[in-house]
């Protein structure tokens, strides 16, 4: 039907073409990713906001240990040069390769999740509790909500990667990895700013 | 369709140069944390921005492929930075205005 082609028409990469000649699926991820930036500016936001106000409780000068926190912003900003090699590979019709990318990419993902569980016990341990001041509520919301933004992220890789094995994904359903990868990279972007200005500012 | 939807990505080897760019500026900012003292604040917190910035475009007009894709994703996500780009201004207020906007 003459009607349905145009709306229905395939994009190049997989996706389904809008009345704007763009993928509905790739739009509706970069509206989400739009709208996520207010979210983030937000919380970040209330993080600056409640720097000082400590309560008598940890300070970030005094609770940070910025090395390990390097260590994984390094991890993280790696695992988006995993995830754009496994859009390369997936869009040359590299399926192995696509499969190994994707699985280091949640990988990576997996170790930073891991190493922030690891230093929110620490933090626990010394004291630094949600309810401590408003600087730890507004830190653990803030770094909270980023860790539960990198789990879905890992869930998304999974499901990916379980769908590679099952045949589903081919070079011709590129755009469904472009938009879980554009994903992953915001979240990746997230940390970067959380990275200076929750981290190594205050601290420095 | 007037606007152009150029759909070519980088390829691997610039993947991967971006890739070592970005973990050269990560070393730099955490360079910048170790000689905090001798270098001060007046220098440590722009420069921090500075890279910040520079890491942020990287990602986004190389890996999520702003700089290639259609100029229609560029301006939905634009709009998403310069609204919270609003909320830090108002919080920037805050700061320096003191306590007297309500907060």
């Amino acid at each position: 039907m003459a009607a349905d082609a145009h709306p229905q028409a395939a994009t190049a990469e997989g996706g389904h073409a809008s009345s704007l000649g763009v993928s509905n699926e790739k739009m509706g991820m970069w509206a989400l990713i739009g709208s996520e930036c207010l979210f983030f500016g937000a919380l970040i936001s209330t993080y600056l906001i409640y720097l000082n106000r400590t309560n008598d409780g940890p300070t970030a000068t005094g609770i940070f240990d910025i090395p390990f926190t390097s260590v994984s912003t390094f991890i993280l900003l790696m695992s988006s040069v995993s995830m754009v090699l496994a859009l390369a590979a997936v869009q040359g019709d590299d399926l192995r390769q696509f499969r190994v990318w994707t699985i280091a990419t949640a990988l990576l993902g997996a170790t930073f999740l891991a190493g922030q569980f690891y230093e929110f016990t620490l933090f626990v341990a010394e004291g630094m509790k949600l309810e401590t001041s408003p600087f730890t509520a507004s830190f653990f919301v803030l770094t909270g909500f980023h860790g539960l933004h990198v789990a879905i992220g890992i869930l998304m890789l999974v499901s990916l990667w379980a769908a590679s094995m099952g045949g589903r994904i081919t070079s011709g359903k590129a755009e469904v990895v472009e938009n879980v990868g554009l994903y992953w990279h915001f979240v990746d972007i997230v940390w970067i700013l959380i990275f200076t200005v929750v981290y190594l500012i205050p601290v420095g | 369709m007037a606007e152009q939807d150029d759909h070519s990505h980088p390829t691997v080897g610039q993947y991967v140069e971006i890739g070592i760019i970005l973990a050269v500026l990560t070393s730099l900012e955490v360079a910048l944390y170790v000689f905090r003292e001798p270098l001060g604040r007046a220098v440590t917190t722009p420069a921090l921005l500075f890279l910040t910035a520079v890491k942020f475009l990287l990602v986004v007009l190389w890996f999520m492929h702003l700089r290639f894709d259609h100029r229609l994703f560029r301006r939905v996500f634009f709009v998403g930075v310069a609204l919270a780009t609003v909320v830090f201004g108002i919080v920037g207020a805050n700061f320096y205005l003191g306590p007297g906007l309500g907060f």
